[in-house]
């Protein structure tokens, strides 16, 4: 019997090594180890040996059952690899059609883009981010920053007033900026603060470089001890972050009504060497001065903290500095816009390019 | 404002070229527009000349040949076609080789066959003023040959300064001239008002001229004075030129004279004639409401009670501090002249000039508030000139009503505030030399110095901060150092809470595949037609604008949707099939607020999709439109992302599809609302197609979002879940089936989710199948069915009582 068993296993291993498929494998499987096939009816004849050969033909019957079970199911998951590969390789797509969907994210529209980088880099700086109201009140946006009472900027041909609104302070406009949150701000906020107000502003301009509404961001830091040189450390990080490492600031005097020294401030331009482009031609985003216009600022005047000084603002010991940016006009230069008209336009071919 | 560099030259050495001083006084805090040329390019080739003789041309009625001695060794012969031109006159001549204004250069020409080799000049071919009637004739002293450049500014540079408000003193030459003196060095000439030759007359009323100031306040000084035996007639070359140069036309010699001496001395003045002031008297009031003037642009004025008027004994006969009157108006019969040098309140000045839409010099001067002393000195120069241009003698007396201001202010300047303020030193001794150069007077103190405030710059430095902006923007800024302050605010910074719950509301729709626009915060008041409000609807509270710059641009928008209308129309005129956009941004409606703000306005998140729900692709052919549902995930997106918790509730909102409409309910009240655009509002934009939108005030979205989320433990003892079909009657809504299905599976039901709705023959008619899974859990075991089976009873149960509901199947 034993010998029958061996004889059995050794036809059954040539067999399996030679199938060539998993149907194939299948037909050995049930042909040697099926119900009906000789292996288990081997098996089944065990008990009927004699007691002393059971135990030794038993065994070698179930080793070559087993040994033959192992075969076959190392056979079968050959095939099934080589099979599944086989059918993936069928299976080909072309890879150089688009995504589907086509177009699976948006965009954030350049302003915002554009406002959120100038928020990250001023929130590492360690500024707070507020926000204030664009309807507002002719004592936060002019008389409280100091402005003239015959200062141009409060003309009915510069600024926007609303319907209804009260008299003197209480007349009611549109902002002409966002820095009467500079007084709101510190009404409610006791020294040493630091923050930004980026928002939406209005001036009644409406012209190749001017839009009636347009975007800006405000800064303010107050402290005591606070330098015009730290005004200056500040905007260079700024220009950095903004317009690439090796940026250099050019300081101009000017004037603003709520800083004094006030000063434009400009920086080097990330086009070109000092005016000239690579081919030795004049820079036409600079017009070849080597200087971008980005920002006006100055250290706050003692008039804005006098409009405060109940609130902890102290003329004679707290010193600040102040600074406005347009967030379009940094869009621009960044990214080579070169018209305001298409920030509103809202084109969907334009829109897709940025953010 | 215009400043000839030439003319500049009077009062300062300027040695530098007109660039590398537009560059420097823009280093220094005064930006210059613009550096243009006046004139032909260069004096070269312009000359003075003798005319010898002038002769008719014997082929041409209108032309004389003339022999020009130009100072060669032959006179020139030079064809002409002037009326004027004869013998014995001293001209300008253009010789071949002048480069013209117009940029061409002249040569030698035939005229009707007779070689011309030059030109005799009328003013207008160099850029002075309009007369070409004739040639111009010069003084018979000028030699021939003499330069023309020599006799008058035949070419200059000019710069165009901007002047900031609060620089009145720059509004002259002679003001320009100290600061290019304090900012490079150049000398500076003493100032042109330094000699009055009617100084004597100072201290007593001239005779024949009463004046009453009514409101000092508005005019805080009044002078004038009389000049007889005047003679009205042209101006000399040289003030033509000058005066064409700084972009003025010169119309008489009295009236060019006032002129001059305000753009030399940055005051404006003003000629009566004396003879046209009826009863010698001036009054200096305010207007009558409604009284009216004509000002010597022809212009019939209307005005108020806040503008300031002269009058004399027949009425207003000028517009104080921004135009005279034509009644009064100098001509050339006019022998007497009262010359006005006034000042008037700068906030009045401009109040009036922007009521009356009228700017002139005078109002752009006046309105940056000018100091009373520079009355007299206007005077004195214009004394000087009077004198020597029209023949006129001077009476005795000095009208002044008002005199000085107040006396001149002592500011200490510590040399150790100058640290504390700009981060770095400036020497005393430079501070001193700055502020010595701009005209401050200055001593020594023990911390720095104590310095006098000119009257120039009275109202302009007041405190030690303008000093030290003087020094620092004379010094220059090129050094200062670049310092970062330290930041002791205890607080770290960055984005609050909400703000970056708006961001990342913004950034789920992007992820969504919208597009952001940034559209108009103004709105024509028509869209509340377009929207369908009723008369009485909450959003017609607008925002107007008193002074919009166009109809279409009167309003503030009310609501976020139309500015999104806009720019889906706009797309889809362009050829878009579909657009998906959505805005963050301001919506404003009237009324105060609570919190003493102007107007209501609130932070708004809107978004539209019309066309297909994703943009299709050879893998998704025909996507489905989008519907209501679309914007119904987009809300579902952006709140769960902000973890709020939110019900839909039915609503009525007249520009959305009344049958697709839906409001965002949360604990705190209703937060938006999403649907379908109404098919007429949708017209209205010229869209015919369904857009889907939605509309959630983010800013209270964010505001009332959850600080942070709290740990469920949904992991360790996974749910149960059944599916269940029931069949309900038409009208009952899927909320309310979910809700009747998590009542009565309560505290085990710990989902219950509507995926998939139908109806048909199968259900019946008016009926209507919705599919749910259902999740039972607990947070301590598995649960197994025998827990759940009497739960799904009483779910059943309920659902047949409550909402007339069966199983399927």
């Amino acid at each position: 019997m034993i010998e029958r068993v061996a004889e059995i296993q050794k036809q059954a291993e040539a067999e399996i090594s030679a199938a060539s498929s998993s149907a194939a494998l299948e037909e050995l499987r049930v042909q040697y180890l099926g119900r009906k096939a000789d292996l288990p009816q081997l098996l089944r004849d065990v008990a009927q040996l004699p007691p002393d050969q059971r135990g030794e033909a038993g065994r070698a019957a179930n080793e070559a059952r087993q040994s033959l079970e192992a075969m076959i199911e190392a056979a079968a998951a050959r095939f099934e690899a080589d099979e599944l590969t086989a059918a993936l390789a069928a299976d080909k797509v072309d890879i150089t059609l688009p995504g589907s969907p086509i177009e699976a994210v948006g965009h954030h529209h350049l302003l915002s883009a554009t406002r959120r980088e100038i928020e990250d880099v001023f929130c590492g700086l360690g500024y707070s981010v507020v926000e204030g109201p664009e309807v507002e009140l002719v004592h936060y946006n002019f008389d409280a920053l100091n402005h003239a009472p015959a200062h141009p900027a409060r003309g009915r041909s510069d600024t926007f007033y609303i319907e209804g609104g009260g008299e003197g302070p209480d007349q009611v406009l549109l902002r002409t900026h966002t820095s009467p949150m500079q007084i709101r701000i510190m009404e409610q906020t006791p020294p040493p603060i630091a923050l930004i107000v980026p928002g939406r502003v209005f001036r009644r301009d409406s012209d190749a470089t001017h839009t009636p509404q347009f975007h800006q961001i405000e800064g303010l830091l107050v402290d005591e001890g606070v330098t015009l040189a730290d005004l200056k450390g500040t905007l260079l990080a700024f220009a950095r972050a903004i317009f690439g490492e090796g940026r250099e600031l050019r300081l101009r005097p000017h004037f603003f009504p709520f800083t004094e020294p006030s000063v434009e401030v400009d920086v080097s331009c990330f086009m070109c060497e000092q005016g000239s482009v690579a081919d030795g031609g004049r820079c036409s985003l600079c017009k070849g001065t080597g200087w971008l216009e980005v920002l006006g600022s100055g250290m706050v005047d003692p008039n804005v903290f006098a409009a405060v000084s109940e609130h902890g603002y102290d003329p004679d010991s707290h010193q600040g500095f102040a600074f406005g940016l347009g967030i379009e006009r940094i869009a621009m230069l960044k990214h080579g816009v070169p018209d305001l008209r298409f920030f509103y336009e809202n084109d969907l071919r334009f829109l897709r390019q940025f953010g | 404002m215009r400043v000839p560099i030439d003319w500049l030259s009077e009062y300062v050495g300027v040695e530098i070229t007109p660039v590398e001083l537009a560059e420097r006084l823009a280093m220094t805090g005064t930006e210059v527009a613009r550096v243009l040329h006046h004139g032909p390019l260069s004096a070269d080739n312009f000359v003075v000349g003798k005319v010898l003789s002038a002769e008719q041309h014997p082929d041409a009625d209108r032309l004389r040949v003339c022999s020009v001695d130009t100072g060669d060794a032959e006179p020139r012969t030079i064809v002409c076609g002037a009326p004027n031109v004869a013998a014995g006159q001293t001209v300008a001549v253009a010789l071949p080789g002048a480069v013209m204004p117009d940029g061409t250069t002249l040569g030698e020409a035939k005229l009707r066959g007779i070689k011309s080799s030059g030109m005799i000049l009328a003013e207008d071919e160099l850029g002075i003023g309009g007369e070409h009637d004739g040639i111009m004739v010069l003084g018979d002293e000028l030699a021939a040959g003499t330069p023309l450049g020599d006799v008058f500014a035949v070419s200059s540079e000019v710069l165009e300064p901007e002047i900031t408000p609060n620089r009145g003193d720059c509004g002259g030459l002679y003001g320009i001239a100290r600061e290019v003196h304090a900012a490079t060095g150049a000398a500076l000439s003493a100032p042109p008002w330094s000699h009055d030759p009617g100084e004597a007359t100072i201290g007593q009323a001239p005779a024949g001229i009463s004046v009453t100031v009514e409101n000092a306040g508005l005019c805080p000084r009044f002078t004038a004075r009389i000049f007889e035996n005047v003679t009205v007639g042209p101006s000399p070359i040289w003030l033509k030129a000058r005066l064409a140069a700084a972009g003025q036309r010169s119309i008489s010699n009295v009236v060019d004279i006032t002129n001059y001496v305000m753009l030399v001395s940055g005051h404006p003045l003003h000629a009566f004639d004396l003879d046209q002031v009826s009863g010698g008297e001036l009054t200096v009031r305010a207007a009558r409401d409604g009284e009216k003037l004509t000002t010597l642009d022809g212009e019939e004025r209307i005005l108020d009670a806040d503008i300031c008027l002269i009058a004399d004994a027949d009425g207003p006969t000028s517009l104080a501090g921004v135009m005279g009157g034509s009644r009064s108006e100098v001509s050339e019969q006019t022998t007497r002249v009262l010359l006005e040098v006034a000042v008037w309140d700068g906030a009045n000045i401009n109040r009036t000039s922007t009521r009356l839409g009228l700017r002139s010099e005078a109002s752009s001067r006046f309105e940056k508030g000018l100091s009373p002393e520079g009355a007299l000195e206007a005077q004195a120069m214009a004394t000087a000139l009077m004198l020597e241009l029209t023949g006129a003698t001077l009476s005795d007396g000095t009208l002044d009503i008002g005199g000085e201001g107040p006396a001149a202010d002592v500011v200490r300047l510590r040399d150790a505030r100058i640290v504390s303020l700009l981060g770095t030193p400036i020497e005393r001794e430079r501070s001193q030399k700055i502020l010595e150069a701009l005209g401050f007077g200055v001593e020594a103190a023990d911390d720095g110095l104590d310095v006098t405030v000119p009257h120039w710059r009275r109202d302009d430095v007041t405190r030690e901060a303008d000093l030290i902006e003087e020094v620092a923007r004379i010094n220059g800024l090129d050094s200062l150092p670049a310092t970062l302050p330290l930041n002791r605010t205890g607080r770290a910074g960055g984005l609050s809470r909400e703000q970056q719950l708006i961001r990342r509301a913004e950034d789920v729709l992007v992820g969504r595949g919208l597009c952001e626009i940034v559209g108009w915060s103004f709105t024509d008041p028509q869209v509340c037609e377009q929207l369908l409000l009723p008369a009485d609807h909450p959003l017609r509270a607008l925002v107007v604008i008193e002074n919009p710059m166009s109809s279409a641009q009167s309003v503030m928008r009310p609501s976020i949707l139309p500015s999104l209308l806009d720019a889906a129309a706009y797309n889809l005129a362009r050829g878009a099939d579909g657009c998906a956009l959505f805005e963050s941004g301001s919506v404003y409606r009237a009324g105060p607020t609570n919190d003493g703000m102007a107007a209501n306005e609130h932070h708004g998140l809107g978004a539209i999709i019309t066309g297909p729900a994703r943009l299709p692709s050879w893998d998704d052919a025909q996507p489905p439109a989008a519907r209501i549902g679309t914007a119904h995930a987009l809300v579902s997106s952006v709140l769960g992302a902000l973890g709020i918790d939110w019900e839909v509730e039915d609503g009525e909102l007249p520009f959305l599809h009344p049958g697709r409409t839906a409001m965002i309910r949360t604990s705190e009240g209703l937060l938006g609302w999403f649907g379908e655009v109404h098919p007429a509002v949708a017209a209205s934009w010229e869209i015919e197609q369904p857009i889907a939108a939605l509309a959630i005030d983010i800013g209270r979205a964010a505001a009332e979002a959850p600080a942070h989320s709290i740990f469920s433990d949904l992991t360790s003892f996974p749910p149960l879940r059944e599916d269940l079909a029931v069949i309900v009657p038409a009208g009952v809504s899927a909320a309310s089936v979910v809700t009747c299905v998590t009542e009565a599976g309560a505290p085990l039901v710990s989902r219950a989710e509507v995926f998939d709705v139908y109806s048909g023959e199968q259900v019946g008619e008016g009926r209507v199948s919705l599919a749910l899974h259902v999740d039972f859990s607990v947070d301590d075991r598995t649960l197994s069915d025998e827990d759940v089976a009497p739960l799904r009873e009483k779910i059943v149960a309920a659902l047949k009582s409550e909402l007339d509901g069966e199983l399927r199947g």
